[in-house]
């Protein structure tokens, strides 16, 4: 048992929240990011009731069709990130590492998608500037993309460490954590889609 | 994002010896003083920094004491400035609309949250919880040298073309948001990015905290025989984690507007937006900055009067009660700002609840000192003054707490005063307090208590003769943020009153001297300092000043609360928290893992 | 240095006044209670060799006292303000014989307009004055407060009203003087360089004079049309 005592929280302590601290941490900070959004998300539901009129019919401006599949394309990469978890805890160091590539590859499609629709919607003249509408789309969207950028790098790096073995079935808590971080980032993507682009 | 921590090889060892590596070789002076790890060095390089910063916010204040108490008049030394800021020596309206804002921006966010926060919770925490470290030494590391960049780009806004920000610390829009009503753009721009970034530096401080307190107790350190001061920095830390990125939020879509055109809070969108999101941040933001004093004074007034702390639980209870209230009174600042005047009704009662645990803490402060056997060492004293000050400005947050009085004494200097009475008198205090009794601990040294007692009475003069008379200013109708009282006949007969106050400001400045001296001078000349000086029973006090590198030679183990003085028990009249007793058993804790 | 209001020249000034010295006894009251407190127990329990200080962790009838008091009191003040605050601020309590004034803040200057012969606003007999406004005495009038450009404050201390003027919102302020004079404007909210000088004046006159007033502004400014 004190193989993968790592894995338990700190040992000689009074009991804690009974996870690891980097688990604790991540889910702590991922408090603070759900604040964030909120912030966001708020300003947006405030001033979308106070001017109705500075919105259009979902659908007109943007491009649906393209950013479900992107949606969709997210979703994916959360299973894949599921997968490596479940790899990684039955020690098969390989498929972790593949299943990371396949999560790092998705998450980029998404970022790539994201920049060819903002690409699209500046081209039709719909940009920032653009009313109410275009100053909430493109800070909600565009701070969710960073995020997901942000999570594609932390993957990459935790990719390249399983690649050589950073990870064993007795300690593999960068993986945990960041799939956290990468599922939570997801949840805030199906709010924002729902919001921003169905209603 | 946190990524897996290397070396944790022995897993016991690994997760409360975080970085035991470092123990055998000597780490290099870099690794050491300047990029390091350990809580303690960045403790005293958050005082450090946030000291600085508190000298520069009160440079700025000399200066709109100087603007107030003498309008229009050449500043002594003041034609060293630009052409810009004071032409001839005499400040500009637009520079003195800067100089308020900066002197709050630079006083609250540079100045005592990090001491607070970045201070006293680096360097407590771990110390007083049994821990080796922080759960994440890196990211604490990480989280100073953020803080760094942070407050020199806020500097650089001085610099900056069309001047620095000058809409107030609160940085009300559409006047911070339009450059062409403002004349103010990059200032304004560079003071968002720089609390942008330092509110990073706040998120990943926090996180540490909330789970270093969690994880990282020693064996028998439950959660009601924590240290108030820890109670209270980790409701603070939560306060942190969740208030913070209110304000990065608002604050980014504050820049948008400003750079990419976006319409937030234009007319366009909605002014108002601004100050709910602000003050859904901002008075979260007001108990961050006196909570951690709450905390500490506690622990100071009990040593001090060799007491335990009277009411212990309801003490914690208070904490967790303001902690709540204070995310639902945040439209207080609104009430003439053409909110929903029904809402106004709603926030005013919050309001005047948060007096309820407010009273129970400052009752149960008075309890403490009852009948106790009171030493007046320095940091008690202003432990005290923390007290009876604190209590002022209170109570008069119940006037503006009030819809209808505040009509008439919203932004007008009553206000100044009551902030400076919680700010200063409450919360700078509480840090006086905490410097003088952590500093030996911190640099192995004392203080020189003469020096000590003459700063204190000093500034507890001063200052009282500095604020205490903007009440009346306030009540007289005078307005904050004015260049020039003088404009208004109905302001003229109270110009006297302000050169009062101005002359007793600069005194109180230079009182402030003193203390810097006694700080600087006691780290080299002050005579060695004991383990345990003050006789107090936390842990921090069990290991040597300065402690060493991983603080405890082994994992303490702990069998009572941190406030048993005077107890029957033993002889002295204090009883450390590790000190086991015929009677005591081991928490299971202790045996766990083997 | 004097914790008494200037007199009050407006019909709620009164009110307001009243809960303010209510306020002002009751915190007095808790302010003399607790340094007096403090400053006996520093004293009367200062450290004398051989001595001990009592082992006690509190007190729950102490705890519950000093929980109640305060609680019943702020209550008490709040439910009090409530009704006050209603009256001046709340949804109608404009009333409804007020003379509508229009009042336009923007740096760094008032712009009040006055309805003309017919009372009415928004009609062509309309005239505007730059930081002069007059009022008759005993009769409520009713801003129609905005802003041009950025939040300013309309603030006359001697009525005891101030209301920030927000861009894109137009919000009712009303007030009734009680005593013909000359008062000052204040911009109470930071709004610029020029805050410090956004000022204006209000004349309080008998009521026919200001009839004559308002006879003699309507034509002077139709005039300078
Ligand atoms: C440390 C910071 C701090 C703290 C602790 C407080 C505490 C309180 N504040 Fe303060 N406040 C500020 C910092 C702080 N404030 C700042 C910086 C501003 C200005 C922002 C700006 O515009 O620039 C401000 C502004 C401000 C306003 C807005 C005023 C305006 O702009 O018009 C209001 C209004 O309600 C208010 C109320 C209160 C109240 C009710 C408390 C309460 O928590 C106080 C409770 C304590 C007591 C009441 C005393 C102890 C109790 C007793 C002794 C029992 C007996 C008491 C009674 C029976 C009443 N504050
Ligand atoms: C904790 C916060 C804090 C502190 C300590 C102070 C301290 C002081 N403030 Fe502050 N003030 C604010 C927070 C603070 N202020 C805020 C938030 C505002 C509102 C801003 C706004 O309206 O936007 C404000 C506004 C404000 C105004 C109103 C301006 C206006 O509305 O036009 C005035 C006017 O007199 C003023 C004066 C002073 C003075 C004379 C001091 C003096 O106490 C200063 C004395 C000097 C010091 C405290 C420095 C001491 C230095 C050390 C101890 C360093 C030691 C160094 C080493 C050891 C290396 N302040
Ligand atoms: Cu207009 Cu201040
Ligand atoms: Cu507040």
């Amino acid at each position: 048992m004190a193989r993968s005592a790592v894995m338990r929280p700190p040992v000689l302590a009074e009991p804690g929240a009974g996870v690891y601290n980097e688990k604790l941490g991540i889910w702590v900070f991922l408090g603070s990011e759900v604040m964030f959004f909120t912030a966001l998300i708020g300003a947006y539901i405030i001033l979308r009731t106070a001017h109705p009129g500075a919105w259009q019919e979902p659908g007109e401006m943007l491009n649906v069709p393209i950013t479900a599949f992107n949606t969709f394309l997210l979703i994916c990469s959360s299973v894949t990130m599921v997968k490596a978890f479940a790899a990684i805890q039955e020690g098969r160091q390989k498929h972790l590492t593949l299943w990371l590539l396949a999560t790092v590859l998705i998450g980029a499609s998404f970022v790539g998608v994201q920049a060819y629709e903002y690409a699209e919607l500046i081209h039709k003249g719909f940009v920032p500037s653009e009313g109410l509408y275009g100053s909430t789309f493109y800070t909600m969207t565009g701070f969710h993309g960073f995020h997901v950028s942000v999570g594609v790098l932390c993957l990459i790096f935790v990719t390249f460490r399983a690649w050589r073995g950073g990870y064993t079935a007795e300690d593999h808590r960068g993986v945990e954590v960041i799939g956290l971080y990468w599922h939570f980032v997801d949840l805030v993507w199906i709010i924002l889609f729902t919001i921003v682009y169905l209603i | 994002m946190t990524t897996p921590r290397a070396g944790t090889a022995a897993p016991h060892v690994g997760d409360l010896h975080p970085h035991d590596a470092v123990h055998d070789h000597e780490p290099s002076f870099l690794r050491k003083y300047i990029f390091a790890t350990d809580h303690k060095i960045i403790g005293i390089q958050f005082l450090i920094m946030s000291l600085a910063f508190l000298l520069v916010g009160g440079a700025l204040a000399m200066m709109i004491r100087w603007q107030l108490g003498y309008p229009g008049q050449a500043m002594p030394g003041g034609t060293v400035l630009p052409e810009t800021m004071a032409p001839g020596g005499v400040i500009a309206p637009e520079f003195y609309n800067s100089l308020v804002t900066m002197h709050g921006t630079f006083m609250v966010f540079f100045a005592i949250m990090p001491l607070l926060v970045g201070v006293f919770g680096n360097y407590l925490i771990p110390l007083k919880i049994g821990a080796p470290d922080m759960a994440f030494p890196r990211l604490n590391m990480a989280s100073f040298w953020i803080a760094v960049p942070a407050g020199i780009i806020m500097i650089f806004g001085f610099f900056a073309e069309g001047g620095h920000a000058g809409a107030g610390w609160t940085a009300y829009a559409p006047l911070s948001a339009s450059p062409e009503h403002s004349g103010v753009s990059l200032g304004q721009q560079l003071w968002c990015v720089s609390l942008i970034v330092l509110g990073l530096s706040s998120i990943l401080g926090a996180t540490n905290y909330i789970t270093t307190i969690i994880n990282m107790r020693a064996p028998g350190m439950t959660w009601f025989r924590l240290p108030l001061s820890i109670w209270a920095l980790f409701v603070t830390a939560v306060l942190v984690l969740l208030a913070i990125p209110i304000l990065s939020g608002a604050v980014i879509m504050l820049l948008f507007d400003q750079t990419i055109g976006t319409h937030f809070f234009l007319r366009a969108g909605e002014p108002l937006l601004w100050q709910h999101l602000f003050w859904y941040f901002g008075h979260p933001e007001v108990y961050i900055l006196i909570l951690p004093a709450f905390g500490m004074v506690s622990d100071i007034i009990a040593n001090g009067s060799r007491k335990p702390i009277f009411g212990y639980n309801s003490m914690v209870f208070a904490i967790l009660a303001i902690a709540f209230l204070g995310w639902i009174v945040w439209g207080h600042h609104m009430f003439q700002s053409g909110m929903n005047p029904t809402l106004g009704t709603s926030f005013m009662i919050s309001t005047m609840l948060i007096a309820v645990p407010s009273a129970i803490k400052v009752f149960n402060w008075l309890g403490t000192l009852w009948q106790g056997n009171i030493r007046f060492t320095v940091p008690m004293l202003h432990a005290c003054a923390f007290v009876s000050m604190f209590v002022i400005g209170g109570l008069s947050g119940v006037f503006m707490a009030s819809t209808p009085v505040d009509i008439f004494i919203h932004d007008t200097y009553f206000i100044v005063a009551h902030l400076h009475y919680v700010l200063f008198g409450g919360s700078l205090f509480a840090i006086f307090a905490g410097i003088t009794y952590w500093y030996p601990k911190m640099f192995g040294r004392m203080m020189s208590r003469r020096w000590g007692l003459i700063h204190f009475w000093l500034t507890f003069v001063a200052y009282n003769l500095v604020f205490f008379p903007m009440h009346n200013l306030g009540l007289g109708g005078h307005m904050r943020r004015i260049y020039d009282p003088n404009q208004y006949e109905f302001l003229q007969p109270l110009q006297g009153l302000n050169e009062m106050i101005s002359i007793s400001a600069f005194v109180l400045f230079t009182a402030q001297l003193i203390f810097a001296a006694n700080f600087i001078l006691s780290w080299f000349k002050g005579e060695k300092a004991p383990m345990n000086p003050w006789e107090d029973n936390s842990l921090e006090w069990t290991v040597p000043s300065p402690p060493p590198h991983g603080n405890f030679a082994a994992t303490p183990v702990v069998y009572r609360g941190p406030y048993e003085y005077s107890s029957p028990e033993v002889e002295q009249d204090f009883l450390p928290q590790t000190l086991r007793l015929p009677t005591d058993r081991p928490p299971a804790a202790a045996s766990a893992g083997d | 240095m004097s914790w008494l209001l200037s007199p009050g020249a407006s019909t709620y000034a009164r009110d307001i006044d009243a809960i303010y010295y209510l306020i002002l006894v009751i915190t007095g009251l808790a302010f003399v209670i607790v340094e007096v407190g403090l400053i006996w127990f520093l004293f009367a329990y200062r450290s004398r060799p051989g001595r001990k200080a009592r082992y006690t962790h509190g007190n729950n009838t102490a705890e519950v006292i000093w929980t109640a008091i305060p609680a019943v009191v702020v209550v008490m003040i709040g439910i009090m303000s409530g009704s006050v605050w209603t009256h001046i601020k709340g949804h109608d309590s404009v009333p409804a014989d007020a003379i509508p004034i229009g009042m336009e803040a923007r740096q760094f200057e008032w712009h009040v307009t006055y309805p003309g012969a017919d009372g009415e606003l928004g009609t062509d007999d309309d005239f505007t004055v730059r930081n002069q406004l007059h009022i008759p005495v005993g009769r409520p009038v009713v801003l129609h407060l905005v802003a041009d450009d950025v939040i300013h404050s309309f603030f006359v201390p001697a009525f005891r009203v101030k209301q920030d003027a927000v861009p894109g919102m137009s919000i009712p302020v009303w007030f009734e003087a009680t005593t013909p004079g000359q008062y000052e404007i204040a911009c109470a909210e930071l709004c610029g360089l020029g805050h410090y000088r956004m000022r204006g004046m209000v004349t309080v006159h008998e009521p026919e004079a200001y009839e004559q007033w308002v006879r003699e502004a309507s034509t002077t400014v139709a005039a300078a049309r």
